[in-house]
């Protein structure tokens, strides 16, 4: 299965999700991932991919309460797993590894 | 909104909505509405995603058939519990599809012309396009003998092909007998190309030597009984021919059609025809080709190869150019008919025509059966209320409504295939001409496409009121019936109403002016007269000897003769120059005699007649109508200042001797064009017999022994004028006839739908009028008050119906006639005053029947 590798736009959610703690909601994660990548994030796109993490079981979701800003729909709510702490975990730690790799002296000749 | 929730897998449906729904407010607030709605069409679908997609919900098949026991069971309940409404639906639909069955008979028919042959799809005909220079290019069903040859000799790809030339006709002498035969020229490849079975003689040699015949299985049994005709020896005129095979009779839809073959080689190619020689690659009016191509050849690649002989042979001829294309054998019996078709051809648009009228009656019937069930829907809605509140989805109600439609079509299928079997009767004394074309007969494949048309018509009748059925709410009809909105529904019932009314205004009155027109086109004043004139066919005959004779016949009055009979369509033309030679007009002509303008007594503006000349003379005098004067300005508008000026018609100089007021040459359709008469002692073609108009019976049986000593053969072909005319609009008597037969089913059952729409309405309604008569109103102002409503329905329809019909009429049909009476306002409303007197009387009828019942009766039984 490709599927315990993690994407760029993956990690990124996956940081989000767990950042917002218990508010994690789609369009909470869209808002939050525009503020901090500065960058457009579409809607759907979010919702690909957490429907894909969901999938690898990296995340679960559930559904909260209504309100009445939804039009009387419910919020679906997404949670860090076991296993998404442990592969973001595993994400930062090949960065570290890469990071302290370079030589100091080098990065600052460019 | 709805498309989402249409595809969307519903557990995560709720999340989207709501996601789509908080962007949407954010985005009204900070762009607008427009925009925002813009941006939620295009998010909803953006997310139409692997993911987000439903799988296709596989219904139980098991609940399904319980289900559609369960469908059928109430169906039939609800159609005998309304006698009258199921009655009348019925009726209305068995009466409509009757007449798409025999649209798709017909069809069918048309669709399995040539199917017994073998190869069907891989055998093509070479059709060609005459252009000459400067002329409308003409189609032509013939094609060049040298364009058979060629494509025989140079194209690859052609298993086997035929040549066939037409016109093969002539008395067969055997023994003493004669008999008229006519067949065809074929040559030896026919029987490759199409496969008819020999009974017997062979295949491949039957059409080899010349003159052999292949004689079909009837005409050998008309020539030589029951003995065996092989090697039997046939005479026409001088040459004997020898029987070489017998084919099995062609089955009736086939295209081609003969009595016999005759071998080509039996043609001698030194001759030439009357359109120069046999091997002319202009010489396009007699031959057919019809190729077999090989399994292999892909029918573009013989299309570039005869694309390549039109190249090559065009550029040798100067003038006239001669484009061969392929058509499909099968497409051969619907079309536009091209000149020259060896057998018919329904041209498309009559069929679209018919089918399109069928189509029209089928859906007025089906809107009968949308507007009775709406109406009914305070009954019923309760039943779908409970059925909804037990568990019934919104699919579940459709079904039901479907299956009950279905039901009553199918029943009508049965009762319409009944009137069908007894249509096609009525529809072959039509024509005689037609039961040669089609055979109508039930074949399995008819029989599954009336089945298929009978459900597709219930499907389609049923679909609105299932539909509006299906969304009725449960707990809103179940808490009170009469708060559904079925008025909501009123405008769009009444709407149907309006539409079967105006289709059926529409075809009584065209029937009406098509019949009345077609009446004047036989009391046209053509320009001579016609009544008791006896036109009889010379068939080849002298006819100095029968002249002679008919004139002591006490009533024969007067006699002459003519090449042929003016007036009926078929005309024989040449070119007319007058000084300027390069100025030439086209012209009718016709050969007479001395007698044949006094006998039609023809109106002179200048000039005389013929005077009696002997047969060798040469002819130098022409008698001219007005048209050809006024055309090249002869005498300058004085008809007496033409006489004694020469015209050149036919490359022959020919002096005018008289003018004629214009008369009518060709039919009515068609404008008076210049025409010329020119003289001949003996013309060959019709004997025109002007009879007293006593005793007719004792003329024609005189007339009859007359003929008997000159012609033993051929029976007298003798017609009345006035009967030939007759004959030569018949299209238009048809085409009334077969209009007004619609007009009749359609007024049927717009009358039908009326009549149960006013029966539920006085049902509504007894109440109320019960009550209006308590407080003293009068019979007839109720009687106004229920159906004035209906009238005004009726009022609709005919401002839409006359107008429309009238414009149809003007500028469609009426503009190809060039002489036709205008459309006179009778002709226009008698139509209205039929439909709306028949309406009015039902309305009045049923409303009487409720004004008249007794208010305190119908009070008390609250």
């Amino acid at each position: 299965m490709k599927g315990t590798h993690l994407g760029e736009f993956e990690e990124l959610v996956l940081l989000t999700v767990a950042s917002l703690v218990n508010k994690a909601y789609s369009v909470a994660i869209c808002d939050e991932l525009s503020k901090h990548a500065d960058r457009t994030v579409r809607l759907g796109v979010v919702h690909a991919v957490l429907n894909r993490l969901e999938e690898k079981g990296l995340v679960k979701s559930e559904l909260g309460e209504a309100t009445a800003t939804r039009g009387g729909k419910r919020k679906r709510f997404y949670f860090l797993t076991g296993a998404g702490k442990a592969s973001m975990v595993r994400a930062k730690e090949i960065r570290d590894q890469l990071w302290q790799k370079i030589p100091g002296l080098y990065l600052k000749r460019i | 909104m709805r498309l989402l929730a249409s595809y969307c897998r519903p557990e995560l449906l709720e999340d989207l909505q709501g996601d789509l729904n908080e962007f949407f407010e954010r985005n009204v607030a900070s762009r607008g509405k427009f925009i925002a709605r813009l941006i939620y069409v295009i998010d909803v679908l953006k997310f139409l995603r692997s993911y987000t997609v439903r799988r296709p919900a596989f219904a139980n098949p098991l609940k399904n058939t319980f289900m559609l026991g369960s469908y059928i069971k109430t169906s039939g309940r609800g159609i005998s519990r309304n006698k009258l409404f199921s009655a009348i639906n019925i009726v209305g639909l068995a009466v409509s599809m009757s007449v798409g069955l025999l649209v798709i008979a017909v069809v069918s028919d048309l669709r399995s012309y040539d199917s017994g042959l073998a190869n069907r799809e891989r055998i093509y005909r070479v059709v060609s396009t005459l252009a000459p220079a400067g002329e409308e290019p003409m189609k032509l069903a013939t094609t060049s003998w040298k364009a058979g040859r060629l494509i025989r000799q140079a194209v690859p790809g052609v298993e086997a092909m035929t040549i066939l030339r037409r016109d093969f006709s002539g008395d067969a002498r055997i023994d003493g007998n004669i008999v008229p035969m006519s067949g065809l020229y074929a040559n030896e490849g026919f029987f490759d190309v199409f496969s008819f079975p020999l009974a017997s003689g062979s295949a491949g040699t039957a059409l080899k030597q010349p003159y052999s015949v292949v004689l079909t299985q009837s005409a050998a049994t008309k020539l030589f009984g029951h003995t065996d005709p092989m090697g039997k020896v046939l005479k026409f005129d001088t040459i004997n021919y020898t029987v070489t095979g017998v084919l099995a009779d062609l089955p009736r839809l086939s295209h081609i059609q003969f009595e016999m073959l005759v071998s080509l080689s039996s043609i001698d190619l030194r001759q030439s025809t009357a359109d120069g020689q046999y091997m002319d690659w202009t010489n396009v009016f007699s031959t057919y080709a019809y190729v077999l191509l090989s399994p292999n050849t892909d029918p573009a690649r013989f299309s570039a190869a005869l694309n390549r002989i039109n190249e090559r042979e065009n550029a040798a001829v100067p003038h006239r150019k001669v484009f061969l294309s392929a058509q499909p054998l099968n497409d051969i019996p619907i079309g536009t008919p091209m000149r020259n078709e060896i057998g018919m051809v329904m041209p498309t648009v009559v069929l679209y025509t018919l089918a399109g009228l069928a189509l029209i009656i089928i859906l007025s019937a089906s809107f009968n059966y949308t507007n009775l069930s709406i109406a009914r829907s305070l009954k019923r809605s309760r039943e779908v209320g409970i059925r909804k509140v037990i568990g019934a989805q919104r699919g579940q109600v459709i079904g039901q409504f479907m299956a009950e439609s279905v039901i009553l079509a199918l029943l009508s299928g049965c009762f319409a295939f009944c009137i069908f079997w007894l249509l096609r009767g009525q529809f072959f004394s039509i024509d005689q001409r037609l039961q040669s074309i089609f055979s109508l007969e039930l074949s399995p494949r008819l029989v599954i496409a009336f089945v298929v048309f009978a459900v597709g018509v219930g499907l389609v009748a049923g679909f609105l009121p299932a539909l509006f059925y299906s969304k009725i709410k449960a707990v809103q009809v179940l808490k009170d019936a009469a708060s559904i909105k079925v008025f909501g529904h009123l405008s769009f019932r009444k709407a149907l109403v309006v539409i079967q009314y105006t289709f059926s205004l529409i075809f009584i009155t065209a029937a009406i002016i098509g019949y009345h027109q077609y009446k004047s086109f036989l009391r046209f004043d053509l320009g001579f007269t016609t009544t008791n004139v006896l036109n009889i066919d010379l068939q080849g005959n002298k006819s100095d000897v029968f002249v002679r004779e008919l004139a002591t016949i006490p009533a024969v009055k007067m006699v002459s003769r003519s090449v042929l009979v003016s007036s009926l369509g078929s005309t024989f033309g040449s070119s007319v120059k007058y000084h300027d030679p390069t100025d030439s007009s086209g012209v009718d002509l016709n050969d007479i005699d001395e007698n044949y303008l006094p006998l039609h007594q023809y109106t002179f503006l200048a000039g005389r007649n013929f005077t009696r000349r002997s047969k060798d003379a040469a002819a130098t005098e022409a008698i001219v109508n007005e048209r050809l004067v006024k055309r090249f300005d002869i005498g300058h508008g004085v008809p007496e200042r033409a006489i004694g000026e020469a015209v050149v018609i036919d490359g022959k100089k020919l002096t005018i001797v008289g003018v004629l007021k214009d008369f009518h040459y060709g039919t009515v359709e068609s404008e008076i064009g210049p025409t010329a008469l020119r003289y001949s002692a003996e013309p060959g073609g019709y004997v025109n017999v002007k009879v007293g108009s006593e005793n007719l019976t004792g003329t024609m049986t005189a007339i009859e022994t007359l003929w008997k000593q000159i012609d033993k053969v051929h029976p007298l072909n003798a017609k009345f004028y006035d009967d030939q005319i007759e004959h030569a609009y018949r299209q238009f008597a048809i085409m009334s006839q077969v209009i007004g037969f619609f007009a009749l089913l359609a007024i049927c059952i717009a009358s039908l739908g009326l009549f149960g729409m006013v029966i539920y309405t006085m049902q509504k309604r007894i109440k109320e009028v019960s009550i209006r008569k308590v407080l003293g109103a009068g019979e007839g102002v109720l009687v106004y008050l229920l159906s004035k409503g209906f009238l005004l329905l009726l009022l609709i329809s005919a401002g839409i119906a006359l107008p429309v019909t009238w414009l149809l009429f003007e500028k469609l049909v009426l503009a190809r006639v060039a002489y036709h009476r205008p459309i006179q306002i009778g002709e226009l409303f008698s139509g209205l005053f039929i439909v709306g007197g028949i309406a009015i009387v039902m309305i009045g009828v049923m409303t009487l029947k409720i004004v008249r019942a007794n208010p305190a009766r119908v009070l008390k039984n609250e």
